[in-house]
């Protein structure tokens, strides 16, 4: 008896069923969920990534940043996220429907970022931290970034971008040098400081409960 | 061959012993001896080349001033090179060999049309050299698994098709009437990959999905190149070495049988466990849990199987090479598994999850279980398609020493460092019952960093045992390569010799 095509219907119908049930199902039930328009703002949320930070994410991507940094937060009461304040709310399908290309991340070497540009808004910072992770977060284990900046020899009137003053002594260039960040280090802190998800949507407003004596058999969902 | 073989003997590769038949093996192994080599040894190039990634990635974990000055040797970029060069340099290369080895065995056919799987194997490796230069380059997707720029998926793809073509013609004019359990498996992930690969690279490169259905179909594919592609070749190599070298039957055909439809119906739901509390629906994150869950049983049937099959020959582990390879890779794939449905369970993944517990669980399976059973399966087939045999049992007896011990040291190290990073991550409660911080507030997250390092450092020294082992293994395979064939033995390589020659291969 030749069982060879049985065989194969099962291994069809195999990976036909996840297929069917993880991708097409979702991809039907929300793979073409829409911005939601607030009238009170006139603006429609999630908001288009600026021009600049489009390009930071590039660097972002390229640079591998999502093997350390996740880009979601989970909800009240599973993990701390929230109590860290990484987030006020947790993320939800609709905060990533404007990206063409979603980074979630499976890591926490490093916090969390979805929300770092409302909890870390000076630009300062990020190129310190850019620059070397242990000028503003000792004992991290973050590689520093330094090649996203330059070393030059002032010309004329120094750069108003040169963060060398911003630098402690023992990363200082030579007199008559400045350090400024190339496009790449620029644009990737614009994409950092772009990161937030404020907007509450309706399906953010509920999604967790606090139980109080009275309400004891409050819907969780 | 006038006979009618008996149902055992057919089903089982252990009883082919009369002199027809092996005659016949060895006119199909050297029918598989060119292409076989050529994926073996490109196979044994990456693994090296991986494992220079994989140290450097390591040793930046806890001292990231490493080579911190050149872009492309970026953290973020070395660990995704040391994870496709592994991936689809070392592990498809090997699989692919080992497939079609066995495919050829086991179906009773020389192997047809080698040169379309030279074609192939050639296009595979130009493809992965391009996709890691890309990723070094800075041209990497960011998405894992997936990482090789667009333009080096089509040669991959072109690769991919042309092997699923022999294959299928291979199976064709295949002889035996029986399709034994490792053909199963080997048939199924060749049909599975290309499938799943198609299906990612659309939806996630060429015509990306909207918001978090990215996500889905991410880990949909990840974790099935996994269970539904290097699973099935490991398993598929364990069942066939397994009998094979101790010369008896495997436990139990139904059960094989159960193993694996059980493994294809669940394994393929089970990869949304790796988005558990994250913004994709709830109903298919549970869907992920219980599919992991139920994971328990293909595992379970197959532990028994290969397990029971050991039992009372475990005195031939002291001899033959490839039986211990196999059989280190059979127990770690049983343990790893338990271990994976556990971190799939809500309570377990929200301390295991985002943390090195997860790193260290990947190595298990990709390395203890998958890599260890390759390695087995290479010192079976090089003698065969060669007619040499091994050069050096020590350099084999240190390979084996140092992936074993580096390996278990490496799993150990970062799911205990992983396990506490996670609590302090996320559960101060928890994290303060056992005594790992004051109160019940989160710790900053530096401390979370801080306390990963030492283990980050033992992840180094393990990680330098095991390229001492792939070092050994990489001499070795050059070694009986260039040795001339009348300087060789005509007993097999083996640790020791036994008192009578009771073991049938080597």
């Amino acid at each position: 008896m030749n069982r060879a095509p049985l065989i194969f219907l099962g291994i069809f119908f195999a990976l036909a069923f996840s297929w069917t049930g993880i991708v097409l199902t979702n991809q039907i039930s929300y793979g073409s969920l829409k911005p939601v328009y607030d009238e009170t703002e006139g603006k429609s949320y999630p908001l288009q990534t600026p021009g600049l930070a489009a390009r930071g994410k590039q660097v972002y991507e390229d640079l591998g940043c999502i093997y350390c940094h996740s880009q979601q937060i989970r909800r009240p009461g599973y993990g701390d996220d929230i109590e860290r304040g990484w987030g006020d709310r947790q993320s939800v399908a609709h905060d990533y429907i404007r990206e063409n290309r979603v980074l979630l991340g499976t890591m926490r070497t490093g916090p969390d970022l979805r929300n770092i540009g409302a909890r870390q808004t000076d630009r300062t910072w990020h190129y310190q931290h850019l620059y070397d992770p242990q000028i503003t977060s000792p004992g991290s284990n973050m590689p520093p970034f330094a090649f996203l900046f330059e070393t030059h020899k002032i010309v004329g009137q120094p750069s108003p971008k040169a963060i060398q003053s911003k630098l402690p002594a023992k990363y200082q260039p030579p007199a008559g040098y400045e350090i400024v960040p190339t496009e790449r280090g620029e644009t990737l802190v614009d994409y950092l400081l772009s990161l937030k998800d404020t907007y509450a949507y309706p399906e953010t407003k509920n999604v967790y409960v606090e139980p109080t004596p009275e309400a004891g058999k409050e819907e969780k969902k | 061959m006038a006979s009618a073989p008996s149902l055992a003997a057919s089903l089982n590769p252990a009883t082919t012993s009369d002199d027809v038949q092996r005659a016949e093996l060895s006119e199909i192994d050297a029918s598989t001896k060119w292409p076989a080599l050529f994926l073996l040894a490109s196979a044994v190039g990456w693994l090296l080349i991986g494992t220079v990634f994989a140290l450097i990635s390591s040793v930046k974990m806890h001292s990231p001033d490493f080579l911190g000055n050149y872009e492309w040797l970026t953290f973020g970029r070395t660990r995704t090179a040391h994870l496709n060069a592994v991936v689809y340099g070392w592990s498809v290369n090997a699989s692919f060999a080992v497939a079609f080895w066995l495919m050829a065995r086991l179906s009773r056919s020389v192997l047809r049309h080698a040169g379309l799987l030279i074609v192939a194997a050639v296009f595979w490796n130009i493809g992965v050299t391009v996709g890691i230069a890309g990723i070094l380059i800075g041209d990497s997707t960011s998405i894992e698994w997936l990482e090789m720029p667009a333009y080096a998926t089509p040669l991959l793809f072109l690769a991919y098709a042309l092997v699923g073509a022999w294959a299928v013609i291979t199976f064709r004019f295949g002889k035996s009437k029986h399709i034994y359990v490792s053909q199963w498996y080997i048939l199924a992930a060749l049909f599975w990959f290309p499938w799943l690969y198609s299906i990612a690279e659309i939806m996630l490169i060429f015509a990306p999905a909207r918001g978090t259905v990215q996500a889905l179909v991410n880990w949909w594919f990840a974790h099935n190149v996994l269970g539904l592609w290097f699973t099935p070749i490991g398993l598929a190599a364990i069942y066939y070495f397994l009998p094979k070298v101790l010369g008896k039957p495997i436990h139990s055909y139904y059960l094989s049988v159960l193993g694996f439809w059980s493994l294809a119906i669940f394994y393929n739901w089970a990869g949304v466990h790796h988005l558990i509390g994250g913004p994709v629906p709830v109903w298919v994150q549970s869907a992920g849990i219980a599919a992991s869950f139920m994971m328990v049983i293909p595992v379970i049937v197959t532990a028994i199987n290969h397990h029971l099959t050991m039992v009372g020959s475990f005195n031939a582990l002291k001899y033959s090479p490839t039986l211990r390879f196999i059989v280190f890779g059979a127990v770690s794939y049983t343990v790893t598994s338990l271990f994976g449905s556990a971190m799939a369970i809500r309570s377990v993944a929200e301390i295991t999850h985002f943390t090195h517990f997860v790193v260290g669980h990947a190595h298990e399976g990709m390395y203890s279980f998958f890599t260890m059973v390759m390695f087995g399966s290479i010192y079976y087939i090089m003698p065969r398609i060669l007619l040499k045999e091994w050069p050096s049992a020590k350099l084999i007896s240190l390979h084996f020493w140092t992936t074993a011990i580096g390996s278990t040291l490496y799993v150990f190290d970062l799911k205990i460092g992983g396990f506490i990073q996670g609590l302090l991550l996320n559960t101060p409660v928890l994290a303060h019952k056992f005594g790992l911080q004051p109160g019940t507030d989160p710790v900053p997250f530096i401390d979370t960093v801080k306390v990963t390092i030492p283990y980050l450092q033992w992840r180094t020294y393990s990680g330098i045992l095991m390229t001492v082992g792939h070092i050994a293994f990489a001499i070795n395979f050059a070694w009986i390569i260039v040795r001339s064939a009348q300087a060789t033995k005509t007993q097999p390589t083996l640790f020791r010799t036994p008192p009578e020659m009771e073991v049938t291969a080597q």
